[in-house]
């Protein structure tokens, strides 16, 4: 695990780069990794998602919040391709990757977690692992059948498995099923497993959910590692203590839609914000708020709701 | 009841023809189901393909016996692909919807009267099995092995059958232990988390359903073989289940279930078929007839697949912890 001193050369670099810049939606960063335009997704009548311009700064940690139902899942599956688009673009490294298939999007060094841990129950963690590493020889049908042509790929692979196990402490799991493990257990291997991918921009859906306290703390050192091995992240989050504690930048959605950016603790003052979450009139009455929209609202509710009758 | 002659139909039964012919359908329904955990019901498709495609060529066309292996193996592969290419992105249970009805449409299709011509109907076809038999080294007789008793044409079928059952055992023991059996195992654990790591899930499903499909086309040949003829009822609905009976009893995901399932499995319904018959023709059993006492067995097979599941839904070689791992 790198020391205290290199994790706060990268995280403020991460901070310097992203400190001057306008907080507003759609803001473009210095050097993006990852762009989008326009990306709508629609399920019959309702929007889940309509991100007008989005850009994901290199090297530094991006949380993208909001409340539930605000599509922040949707969007994930449809920058990895595991769902397609009505409309839109977006970009990778440059590179355009909209209707590219998930697999390649991975091969490319864009890597997701699921929100729901899939590890591979009937498998063990050692083989978990194995399985992330890309450009396997014997993955291929014919070459897997002769042990001699993969035997030494699968020696370095493990090599780089194993030392993945013993940085996020699952090396005494290695030969049990990833089915017996907890739930904080799976997400960390899901993660190391991620990592077997040599990913350059690292996509975690709710990395928290399901974890019990004592497994947080190692779970957001994890995450900062990370950035400290020079990949970018960006993650979905409830928890805003874990988001407070580890973005250097917040995107907030709501309905589809972004609606604010930032650094997490001007973010999450941002009147905005706390409307998405809590409702825009969440410090009135509802019979109040009946009566401004021009409503005819009778005596009794008003008194019985304590509103000014004007 | 005379014992010694249900001891031996049975085990002669338990290495026969049709032993062979399960087990090499459940070899490829274990690539299929077992490791890559995709539910082909129309195993029996494959094995029907297979068999015509060999009979079509000799019989019919009348070319020579190795194209009618190559346009068998061939047309197993068609098949795959045609299967495949539609049902493969989309969720597991489509493929075992488009498998089971594809599988009873080929059977209608083989024997309708419009392609009487072609596939012989209702009748089938044979005497395409020569060049096969005329390979045979053993010279004409009755052979005593042990308790199995067969003429020199059961032995080269039992031979040449458990020769392929070897060899294939054998490719799948190679496969499943490379890293291309990791990704399928993965596959059937949970494919988008396999997606997510970047291997194309699609393609592997496909190289499962055609290498599966190969198997069941091997167990095809043998049917046909064996019995120097296809007929299209052979390749009925039961044939798969039956199929999937063998390699569960034997253990999915476990190179020697299917052979441990085909013995055990052809034993068993040989041996309730012959202590029924002999019970009825002795008067033990005096309330039913040796036809109804047939139809019994199939009873019984039901009925012991059922306890099989309630006290070991893994198989005889399967783990249970493995099985009791919750998909969470």
């Amino acid at each position: 695990m790198p020391d205290e001193s290199s994790t706060a050369i990268q995280r403020d670099a991460a901070v310097a780069a992203l400190a001057d810049l306008a907080r507003e939606p759609g803001v473009a960063k210095p050097d993006p990794i990852l762009i989008a335009d326009n990306v709508v997704r629609r399920f019959g009548g309702l929007t889940a998602v309509d991100v007008e311009h989005v850009e994901v700064q290199r090297g530094a940690i991006t949380a993208l919040i909001g409340p539930n139902g605000a599509g922040k899942t949707t969007f994930f599956n449809l920058l990895t391709g595991f769902d397609k688009v009505d409309e839109g673009s977006w970009t990778y490294n440059g590179k355009s990757i909209e209707g590219v298939p998930p697999y390649k999007v991975a091969r490319m060094g864009m890597v997701r977690t699921f929100q729901l841990t899939k590890v591979l129950t009937r498998l063990t963690v050692i083989e978990n692992m194995r399985l992330g590493a890309t450009g396997q020889r014997g993955e291929r049908l014919l070459p897997s059948i002769v042990k001699a042509l993969w035997r030494g790929q699968e020696r370095e692979i493990t090599e780089r498995a194993d030392d993945l196990l013993r940085r996020f402490k699952l090396d005494t799991k290695r030969e049990d099923f990833a089915g017996s493990l907890s739930g904080g257990q799976r997400k960390l291997l899901e993660m190391a497993r991620s990592l077997m991918v040599n990913p350059e921009l690292v996509m975690l859906d709710e990395p928290m959910a399901g974890v019990n306290p004592a497994l947080t703390q190692s779970l957001l050192g994890h995450v900062k590692d990370l950035r400290e091995l020079g990949m970018s992240v960006l993650f979905v989050e409830h928890d805003m203590d874990m988001v407070r504690d580890i973005s250097d930048w917040v995107i907030v959605m709501a309905q589809g839609k972004i609606i604010a950016e930032g650094p997490p603790h001007e973010v999450m003052a941002d009147t905005r914000v706390i409307d998405a979450y809590l409702g825009a009139h969440h410090d009135q009455s509802l019979a109040q708020i009946a009566v401004d929209e021009g409503l005819d609202v009778p005596v009794e509710i008003l008194e019985a709701d304590g509103g000014d009758q004007t | 009841m005379d014992w010694g002659f249900i001891f031996t139909t049975s085990l002669s039964s338990a290495i026969g023809i049709s032993s062979i012919v399960f087990c090499l359908g459940a070899i490829g329904l274990n690539i299929q189901f077992g490791y890559t955990g995709l539910l082909n019901f129309g195993q029996a498709a494959f094995l029907a393909v297979a068999g015509y495609g060999l009979a079509t060529t000799v019989t019919t066309l009348g070319l020579n016996f190795w194209l009618g292996i190559v346009v068998g193996m061939a047309a197993t592969v068609v098949l795959a692909l045609l299967l495949g290419v539609p049902t493969l992105r989309l969720r597991a249970d489509y493929l075992a919807i488009v498998t089971i009805a594809a599988a009873e449409i080929l059977r209608l299709t083989l024997r309708s009267v419009a392609f009487k011509d072609t596939f012989g109907g209702s009748d089938g076809l044979q005497q395409f099995s020569d060049a096969f038999y005329n390979l045979n080294p053993i010279s004409p007789g009755a052979y005593d092995f042990g308790p199995f008793k067969y003429n020199e044409k059961s032995w080269w079928v039992i031979i040449v059958g458990w020769s392929l059952v070897a060899l294939w055992s054998l490719l799948v023991f190679l496969l499943m232990r490379s890293p291309f059996g990791r990704v399928l195992r993965g596959i059937r654990e949970d494919e988008d988390a396999v997606r997510s790591l970047g291997k194309n899930v699609y393609w592997y499903k496909m190289q499962a359903l055609i290498l599966g499909g190969l198997g069941g086309a091997f167990a095809g040949f043998m049917l046909a073989l064996g019995q120097s003829a296809v007929s299209p009822d052979a390749y009925a609905t039961n044939l798969t289940f039956l199929i999937y009976v063998v390699l569960i009893i034997g253990g999915a995901a476990r190179v020697f279930g299917p052979i441990l399932g085909a013995l055990i499995f052809s034993f068993l319904f040989q041996f309730v078929d012959v202590v029924l018959d002999q019970a009825v023709n002795t008067g033990v059993i005096t309330f039913m007839s040796s036809t109804q006492a047939a139809q019994v067995r199939l009873v019984m097979v039901g009925v012991g697949l059922m306890l099989l599941m309630i006290y070991r839904p893994q198989g005889i070689l399967g783990d249970r912890k493995e099985l009791q791992l919750d998909a969470r």
